[in-house]
């Protein structure tokens, strides 16, 4: 029965992956650009989460789950503000810097993320109270559990996604989003405004990021400030193993990435599992640059 | 404004050669009055100058962006511990090996991903980057000695003398540095550093012109690497101590920083990026909890203000400023 533990389990950390790289690849779509100030967005929604959910617990005598969604809320809105002042501030002035600049622009924002992170709340492992989400699970298929926290996030993960697909197919923004993920100025002719859309994105990713962070810190309970940075990267190589810039294989690629990567903990050796996930990646790029669901790009001469 | 202009473009005219001795023997000079903590800030801002040129032929000169060179300078310094600690041989003598094995390395490694560009490329060398850091804290093989690294690394001995005070090493980083520069400005110049930047403006004119593109960007990347690994050897040497830290991605950022903030293709930017990102954050020990964030603040500015570096290469600065209208990759792919 380890083998479906496995799964359960595996399913479970892609969901998080997958909210995170659909920041990055959303990001991707309209800049082309990687933001690697991603994930330390996502791990700065852990520590306002953590912060959040304190003051929260401070003002209501009996604490229970329901805490968390006030917290939540909180979360996600200053999270995706945030994001979009890094746009505003790091990336706007360079939209037409070339390549390398918006890169090392984002790599700084990466690095004052970390650092502020680092002098506020320090260096130590931070721990989410206890108590709080709720404990217990069903045993299935033997001796395979699932716990409720388990169940939660998958539902609450699903949820935002599948808001998000149906908000990128069916609305008005969405489709101006796909539309200037496929060119900038042809959009701006049909009266697309470029950097109000950039900016909705800018809201989006790193909202789901922050929410994202906020349920890796509730289910793991304790983190630190290198979160951002491990997490980003996995969460990066799901973006890319689903085709970057590809909504629907963001969240493919992340499931994909959880399960292979709980997998060969399980049954290679957990020291080792970042090692495959690197080499998955690199043996993507190798041999099928735009990932799974990716179209050709074709060069142009 | 313009007499100093005038007197700048003088300062140019003048033989580079006199400038070059005369910068040598200020590095001669410099640290005697020192004390021994900013001679080993010194050092220190040599060996990551002598990285920084080793990366800036592949991102400077090729236009490949490598995120993971750090990896290369932990294979040197693995290299020159192993050799020293297993089989006694004298920590200088291994440096050729350390090189070797560096240069082989990034020959096995960058030899499957040439045909990669631009993020792409950036991605893969970050994972290859951490695939080497990880290999060394899970003790490949038994003989990385872990997350705690290998200790007890001989001393380089020099005329049957062990050098132990900074100094020594500072004077030892120099003689290396200026074969370096020395090396990587011959290069510039060549045939093989003219198709490199051929490569870097425009792959598909280089190619069609004849060059072998493949070829151009694996010595870049073999070349890039072997000179890692030297400076890795002369950290070991130093240190005494390493650990799988050395090849940690903030290390590879640093490097990759030095290289573009300076100014992209420039050696003097490899220089001003150094003092930049390593020196003076090295100076500021009191600001250290605040280091990141000064680096991050600048990198962002600098981006902003100078794109091109503060220090360019005269040819990049006419690309960067000459043509407003130049297609991003963005648009490239909108085609």
């Amino acid at each position: 029965m380890q083998f479906i533990q496995q799964m359960i389990n595996g399913i479970t950390i892609g969901a998080f992956y997958a909210l995170v790289a659909l920041g990055y690849t959303m990001v991707y779509g309209v800049l082309k650009l990687i933001n690697f100030a991603h994930g330390d967005l996502f791990m700065w929604g852990a520590y306002l989460g953590l912060t959040s959910l304190n003051v929260v617990l401070g003002l209501v005598v009996q604490g229970s789950a329901w805490c968390i969604l006030p917290a939540v809320v909180v979360v996600m809105t200053t999270v995706a503000l945030a994001g979009v002042l890094v746009e505003r501030v790091a990336y706007r002035p360079l939209r037409t810097a070339g390549r390398l600049a918006p890169v090392i622009s984002a790599l700084g924002v990466a690095f004052i993320l970390q650092s502020l992170a680092r002098n506020i709340y320090g260096a130590s492992y931070k721990t989410y109270p206890n108590g709080i989400t709720p404990a217990g699970g069903f045993s299935i298929a033997g001796s395979a559990r699932v716990s409720v926290m388990q169940i939660i996030v998958l539902v609450v993960s699903f949820l935002l996604m599948g808001a998000l697909y149906l908000f990128i197919q069916r609305t008005r923004i969405g489709t101006a989003m796909r539309a200037v993920s496929l060119n900038h100025d042809v959009s701006r002719l049909m009266g697309i405004d470029v950097n109000r859309i950039i900016a909705v994105v800018f809201l989006i990713g790193p909202g789901l990021g922050g929410v994202a962070g906020m349920i890796v810190g509730l289910y793991y309970g304790s983190f630190d400030f290198t979160l951002g940075w491990t997490y980003g990267l996995k969460a990066f190589i799901a973006a890319i193993l689903g085709g970057i810039g590809n909504i629907p294989g963001a969240m493919l690629g992340g499931m994909l990435l959880g399960i292979i990567e709980t997998l060969g903990s399980g049954y290679i050796s957990p020291q080792w599992k970042d090692v495959i996930a690197y080499v998955i990646l690199i043996v993507i790029l190798i041999f099928r640059p735009t990932g799974l669901l990716g179209e050709r790009v074709a060069e142009k001469v | 404004m313009a007499t100093m202009e005038n007197t700048w473009a003088r300062l140019r005219k003048m033989n580079s050669l006199w400038w070059q001795i005369g910068l040598i023997v200020l590095a001669v000079v410099l640290p005697l009055p020192m004390s021994d903590y900013y001679r080993s800030v010194l050092w220190r801002t040599g060996l990551y100058i002598m990285l920084g040129l080793s990366l800036h032929i592949i991102v400077g000169y090729a236009g490949l962006f490598q995120l993971g060179h750090a990896a290369f300078y932990g294979l040197g310094a693995y290299t020159c511990a192993l050799l020293n600690l297993h089989f006694n041989v004298p920590t200088l003598l291994t440096l050729p090996i350390c090189v070797l094995v560096a240069a082989f390395f990034g020959f096995l490694i960058t030899r499957p991903i040439l045909h990669l560009r631009g993020d792409y490329l950036c991605i893969v060398t970050i994972a290859f980057g951490e695939v080497v850091r990880l290999a060394l804290v899970n003790n490949i093989f038994g003989i990385t000695g872990g997350a705690n690294g290998l200790s007890g690394i001989a001393r380089p001995v020099l005329f049957g003398m062990a050098l132990r005070a900074p100094i020594y090493h500072y004077y030892l980083m120099l003689f290396f540095l200026v074969i370096t520069i020395f090396a990587v400005q011959r290069l510039e110049n060549s045939r093989l550093g003219r198709a490199w930047m051929y490569v870097r403006e425009d792959e598909v004119a280089a190619e069609a012109m004849g060059i072998d593109t493949t070829r151009v960007k694996l010595l870049a990347f073999v070349l890039g690497s072997g000179w890692a690994g030297l400076a890795g050897a002369l950290y070991a040497g130093r240190v005494t101590v390493i650990s799988p830290d050395q090849a940690k991605f903030m290390e590879s950022v640093i490097l990759f920083c030095v290289v573009v903030l300076g100014g992209t293709g420039s050696i003097p930017g490899v220089f001003v990026g150094t003092l930049g990102m390593v020196t003076l954050p090295e100076l500021s020990r009191p600001l250290k909890a605040w280091r990141d964030a000064w680096l991050g603040v600048a990198m962002v500015g600098m981006m902003i203000a100078r794109p091109e570096g503060l220090w360019p290469s005269r040819r990049v600065r006419m690309g960067l400023r000459g043509e407003q209208n130049e297609p991003t990759l963005a648009h490239a792919i909108d085609e």
